[in-house]
């Protein structure tokens, strides 16, 4: 048996794991056929790999079918209930920074706070019958969030993809999504509020609290935790 | 811990004491629209329920609790006064706390009763005071119609007041509101820039979003209009102040709140029927000297009822959940009665937890 290690299968997420593996001397490929989702890990005993979908990591960490992964902060919190208590944090990556925040119109000048969204959300529901939606992918986050924020008379709307399309669409009134740079957001026209941060994440290697250790498996965890530190 | 069929023969027993006291048996279905649901309980339901659906009826909800579907029958087909009880799984969705149950067993009694609120409050906590007799718990009790009261007497704007209605159950957020209306915060710098301006929506930005520009021109109207209303008073604001402090046996507490009545005469109804409840309960023989009185209680758990309210909790056991819960509902017959209305009180037990506390193992 070896020590299971989760990595995204695809794109930049993948490679820049790869090469911050790299830097700590150990070397992390895919196999030799690109559509086989296998690897190989070099430069330590007793380690495997498996190439999986980011959104996938975090179930199979709090399963315990790995034993460690690389996804985003989100992903973590968003997916797992109660993550600190199924996962623990080994190191940020220092890549895939995003930003989970709340964005409205930018045309509406009277709005720059949850305050404000909170006010507007209520005078919507009047004006127009139905809660102020916001289309979103993180639905617990952002949920959690606006409840503890206290705004009310809104409703989550899901949205998988093309989230900041769905105002000028007439689908939502406002979106919770990842941003890094926020030029869709302009380009669609929205602004992020003030106060309208959720959460900051970034790409970070967890370790499943759930998987179980093998004597064999906890040394070679040890020893892989020294060469990351 | 008591086993199912140790559950159903505890609620079929309190079942048939509510029975003896005149109600009716009903059973709703366990299925409920989602809708109804949605709009009565907003977004949070969807953290609290289950819900699956199907292509013919859509969303549908796992019943998170009896009192709607209960409210909904009596306004479609009820004969007044009446008097319902049922029992039942209802279901909690559970995101934090695994130790919690998200299935369990309610046993309930409901009243809609026009001619003696007071009566109904008092008939409603002694039935249920009966049904827990000798278990080692502890009652509060509150009424979320005095600060109701107070709050829509305020000597300022009614956009105020419904700004401060629609937060009551989110102490921090009325908080907040109620320090902006005090003028104890000063106003956001955003908002001040955009109230000087002269004309704020002069911009370039396209207009996007089904929100429109005489929805956005309307609330800087309002806004406007707003900073021009003088504060709220500070007599009023320490009035709403002690309101909220007071924490008494009833007796006490009603003498408190006459004295609060001094800077805020607007409660003075809703404390002669505190009163009257305090004898109707004394009349059934509810130990008044001893019954607690929380002035806030229900505030952040309660959300549809709008006076009496009350609970009784496990002494030394902090880590359950209330035995028992109720209070009384008139504005939600309101709203779920498409024009009617019958002023309403009624709560649930849980005998799953009462045989737990007797230690049935």
């Amino acid at each position: 048996m070896s020590l299971k290690l989760g990595v995204p299968s695809k794109g930049r997420l993948m490679e820049k794991t790869f090469s911050w593996f790299e830097k700590r001397g150990i070397t992390l490929s895919r196999s030799e056929s690109e559509r086989e989702y296998a690897g190989k890990v070099d430069g330590i005993d007793g380690v495997s790999l498996v190439l999986m979908s980011a959104g996938e990591i975090p179930r199979d960490l709090a399963s315990g079918r790995i034993h460690l992964g690389v996804t985003g902060t989100d992903l973590v919190q968003e997916k797992l209930p109660r993550w600190e208590q199924q996962v623990e944090e080994v190191s940020p990556l220092g890549f895939g920074q995003a930003d989970l925040i709340i964005a409205t119109p930018a045309c509406w000048v009277d709005v720059d706070t949850l305050d404000d969204l909170d006010a507007v959300a209520a005078a919507f529901r009047k004006t127009h019958g139905h809660r102020l939606r916001i289309a979103t992918k993180y639905h617990r986050l952002v949920r959690e969030f606006l409840s503890d924020a206290g705004v009310s008379d809104f409703t989550l709307v899901d949205s998988q993809g093309a989230t900041e399309g769905t105002v000028m669409n007439e689908t939502a009134e406002a979106i919770a999504d990842i941003t890094s740079t926020g030029e869709t957001l302009r380009a669609n026209h929205l602004k992020i509020l003030s106060d309208g941060l959720i959460l900051k994440s970034q790409a970070t290697l967890w370790r499943s609290r759930i998987s179980k250790y093998s004597a064999a498996e906890k040394q070679v965890l040890t020893d892989l935790l020294d060469r990351l530190g | 811990m008591p086993n199912r069929s140790q559950i159903q023969a505890r609620s079929a027993a309190m079942r048939l004491r509510f029975e003896a006291a005149g109600a009716r048996v009903v059973d709703p279905p366990l299925l409920q629209p989602a809708e109804t649901l949605l709009d009565l309980y907003g977004e949070d339901i969807r953290a609290r329920a289950y819900v699956t659906s199907d292509a013919l009826r859509g969303e549908q909800m796992l019943r998170p609790d009896f009192t709607l579907p209960v409210v909904q029958m009596h306004m479609n087909e009820g004969a007044e006064p009446a008097r319902y009880t049922y029992s039942g799984e209802v279901f909690r969705r559970q995101e934090h706390d695994p130790d919690r149950a998200n299935e369990y067993i309610q046993v309930g009694y409901e009243v809609f009763d026009r001619d003696d609120p007071a009566g109904a409050d008092a008939e409603v906590f002694s039935l249920f005071a009966m049904q827990l007799r000798g278990l080692p718990l502890r009652a509060a009790t509150g009424d979320i119609g005095i600060l109701t009261a107070a709050v829509q007497g305020l000597r300022t704007t009614d956009r105020r007041k419904a700004a401060l209605m629609r937060h009551l159950w989110r102490p921090r957020r009325f908080r907040t509101l109620l320090d902006r209306f005090a003028g104890r915060k000063p106003e956001p710098e955003h908002r001040a820039g955009l109230l000087d301006a002269k004309d704020p929506m002069a911009y370039e930005m396209p207009m996007v979003g089904k929100r429109r520009a005489s929805e956005i021109e309307a609330r800087i109207q309002a806004l406007r209009e707003d900073r021009e209303t003088p504060p709220i008073s500070d007599t009023e604001l320490a009035g709403l102040e002690s309101l909220l402090a007071v924490r008494e046996t009833i007796p006490f507490a009603l003498e408190q709140l006459r004295d609060v009545a001094v800077d805020l005469p607007q409660i003075t109804p809703a404390l002669d029927r505190l009163e009257r409840r305090i004898a109707a309960l004394q009349a059934r023989g509810v130990d008044v000297e001893k019954l607690d009185f929380e002035a806030a209680y229900g505030r952040t758990s309660m959300e549809y009822y709008d006076g009496f309210v009350f609970g009784f909790y496990a002494e030394g056991r902090p880590d359950l959940p209330p035995i028992a819960t109720g209070g009384r509902y008139d504005a939600l017959t309101r709203q779920l009665g498409k024009g009617a209305e019958i002023p309403a009180v009624g709560g649930v037990l849980r005998p799953d937890l009462m045989l737990e506390i007797e230690g049935v193992a």
